[in-house]
């Protein structure tokens, strides 16, 4: 759990042009619950050449499977959901205003002025606010409702959007230094990883790739997908917040980080929704120790990943989640470092290298 | 002052049985030391034994004869406890709950963590007549800093407090579930002659959310299932409304907030333990799940109840039980699963 200074001894670099070029296409892509096409096709079109069995099930899950070849292998399914959270148009009040709901976990406080896009052609918006020169003092100190909030398309926007397409925050995304910010990283940072993990897998799994939909409204895709796939092993990849700015603490340490930038992946052990097989934790801990993969351990807290849903598929799937982690989750523009990108990827291709199914025993045979 | 006993002989061996299965440590995903120790219990009598993917222990006793179902019984071997969150610089460790924990209870409590660690629990500095929630309270091992710590994030403990035998109750932390467990290997032993498959299910992550017994029922796909667990009581000073008191004998779910016990399997408890002339309670719990919904639930819909061992002071280190429903509950269950089964 130091912090990122020791130099893997696998450093051959993961992510190029390439591959960023990749998170750019998906984070620019807008795929709110519920609608995820934009980044289906993105997805379709690049794990098609990798994959000997791609589909799209009923729910709009991007199955895609990569044999390996050795003799004896483990089905491991690991998914990464496409949707995000936003918005979607519940109100018509003409002339391009829409009044709105959230889809997923947005914080109300924060919609007020932001620029957003609408519908599959990404019409421009803005969440308007009243300017402060007529705001009073009162106003100013509570935060505005929801209810009174309007999505602005301006005429022509409007008379091309309707009630029922959704919405997201319009950031596009920079790289700025080490860092890259941008929208949606969580979750199309798992999306770029599980391609990448696609287009290398090793021969001794069998790689079965699920591009989950509706994970931000209660992890509805992941849990057909993992019925379909009934596999060995499951592992969510997603995106975690990072609170690890100075603490506001009285006593100046913050006790309540989640995960810190820069500490590389973060492996979880206990969320709200999944209890992590100490098998895998075991197993993905000693890859990163023996590789020299600098990881940290997720805090335990609430929250939930498509592996709340593998892991009580059917009659049980040992399941974990690895994330990248990630500062101003579920704001409109969202920071990472991508050294933890890279050491994410890193952790995972290791340890998906070297994993045997013994692993799988119980500790008392 | 003790009452006297219920029962003329004690059965000392069952004493033992459930002293062990109580101080064994179990949070809701690690039941590894749990899960031994039941097999240990039950492996000269089961005829088969497999621990499945998220680690319950699945038993079979019988075989289907004519007239036989697949029967799931279901105690949960996991217990309650605490994962550490954060380690300060001065060695405290800061902690979230594995499954339903009181802060009341917390205060001054002992704690066991699996590798071996103990601690306590200590709390801020409150305002006058508050009731602390659990970020307000801390482990202390004994640690001088951070780096001193023998413990770190992720490491779980579960409470510690020796068995206590009051003669007519007997007290300890975790009789929610491992006096189900108890029960359920004690019929399990008795189970000589049975028309049935019978599944024994000692299932993990109850705690957390009946997680454990949602894929031991996809897994055993039983034509009946019965979960076995602790129940609340109304027969303490001044607390809830509930028919259910201690030492009237197991109580036989007819609902609680997760399920409703099918009325079926609900008649063919309540005939065996009056054929039998057994004590029983009906039970309707307000507040309070087992696996019987996760059961119930699984594949096309199961017929599923609860026997139910009436308990005092639930997720408290000090859960009380009354020796003779106990014991009248092993009866009743060995009844349950001897004789052939006609729902309704």
């Amino acid at each position: 759990m130091s912090p990122n200074k020791t130099t893997p001894k696998n450093s051959r670099r993961k992510l190029g042009k390439r591959q960023t070029e990749l998170l750019r296409s998906l984070c620019d892509a807008l795929s709110v619950s519920g609608d995820e096409q934009e980044v289906r096709e993105i997805v379709l079109r690049e794990v098609k050449p990798l994959c000997q069995q791609v589909e799209v099930d009923a729910m709009g899950n991007v199955l895609a499977t990569r044999v390996g070849s050795a003799a004896s292998k483990v089905q491991v399914m690991i998914a990464a959901h496409m949707d995000e959270v936003g918005f979607m148009l519940t109100q018509d009040d003409g002339d391009g205003l829409f009044g709105f709901s959230i889809v997923g976990g947005i914080d109300e406080r924060q919609l007020v002025g932001k620029a957003v896009i609408v519908g599959r052609e990404h019409i421009p918006g803005v969440i308007g606010a009243k300017a402060i020169h007529l705001t009073t003092p009162e106003e100013r100190k509570t935060a505005v409702r929801l209810e009174q909030l309007r999505i602005d398309l301006g005429p022509d926007g409007g008379a091309k959007a309707k009630v029922g397409d959704r919405a997201g925050f319009a950031t596009r995304y920079t790289e700025i230094g080490p860092s890259i910010r941008a929208k949606a990283l969580d979750n199309r940072l798992g999306v770029a990883n599980l391609i990448e993990l696609l287009r290398e897998a090793p021969e001794n799994i069998d790689l079965l790739a699920a591009f989950t939909v509706q994970e931000e409204v209660g992890l509805r895709g992941a849990r057909v997908a993992a019925y379909h796939l009934n596999p060995q092993i499951g592992i969510a990849v997603d995106s975690t917040p990072a609170n690890d700015l100075p603490s506001y603490d009285e006593d100046g340490e913050n006790t309540r980080y989640n995960t810190r930038l820069d500490h590389g992946p973060a492996i979880y052990l206990m969320d709200g929704a999944t209890i992590a097989d100490r098998r895998l934790a075991e197993w993905l801990m000693k890859t990163a120790e023996d590789e020299g993969i600098p990881y940290q351990i997720r805090q335990p807290n609430p929250g939930g990943t498509d592996a709340g849903a593998i892991h009580k598929t059917r009659a049980g799937v040992p399941s974990i989640s690895v994330s990248v982690p990630q500062r101003y989750c579920h704001t409109a523009a969202g920071l990472i470092r991508r050294a933890d990108w890279e050491n994410t990827l890193r952790l995972l291709s290791a340890a998906l290298a070297r994993l045997d199914s013994k692993i799988l025993t119980p500790s008392e045979a | 002052m003790t009452k006297t006993q219920s029962t003329t002989t004690r059965d000392e061996a069952l004493l033992t049985l459930i002293q062990k299965l109580v101080e064994t440590p179990g949070p809701s995903g690690q039941e590894n030391l749990i899960r031994a120790a039941v097999i240990e219990e039950i492996k000269d009598y089961a005829e088969e034994i497999r621990t499945d993917a998220l680690g319950n222990l699945i038993a079979r006793v019988g075989t289907k004869q004519p007239g036989g179902l697949r029967v799931m019984v279901s105690a949960h071997i996991d217990e309650i406890g605490l994962m550490v969150t954060h380690v300060d610089a001065n060695g405290f460790a800061r902690f979230i709950a594995i499954g339903g924990v009181s802060p009341l209870t917390c205060i001054g409590g002992r704690v066991l963590f699996m590798n071996g660690t103990r601690g306590v629990i200590g709390c801020e500095r409150l305002e006058p007549n508050t009731v602390p929630t659990l970020d307000k309270l801390f482990i202390d091992t004994g640690a001088l800093s951070r780096e001193d710590c023998p413990v770190s994030v992720g490491d779980v403990c579960g409470f510690e407090r020796p068995f206590l035998d009051m003669g007519a109750h007997l007290v300890a932390k975790s009789m929610d579930d491992r006096v189900s467990a108890a029960v359920a290997i004690q019929a399990l032993r008795a189970l000589k002659k049975t028309p049935h498959e019978v599944f024994f299910v000692f299932s993990t992550q109850e705690e957390v959310g009946l997680r454990g017994a949602t894929t031991a029922a996809y897994g055993v796909n039983p034509d009946v299932g019965l979960a076995v667990d602790v129940t609340r009581t109304g027969d303490t000073p001044r607390t809830v409304k509930m028919e259910v008191a201690l030492d009237k004998g197991p109580a036989i779910k007819v609902r609680d907030s997760s399920f409703i016990a099918d009325p079926r399997v609900v008649d063919w408890m309540v005939a065996t333990a009056k054929s039998a002339g057994l004590p029983y309670q009906l039970e309707v719990l307000e507040a309070g799940g087992t696996d019987g919904r996760a059961i119930q639930l699984a594949h096309a819909g199961v017929p599923a109840g609860c026997l139910s061992i009436p308990c005092r002071y639930i997720h408290s280190p000090s859960e009380m039980v009354s020796y003779s429903d106990v014991k009248y509950a092993i009866e009743l269950l060995t009844r349950l699963l001897s004789a052939e089964i006609k729902l309704g």
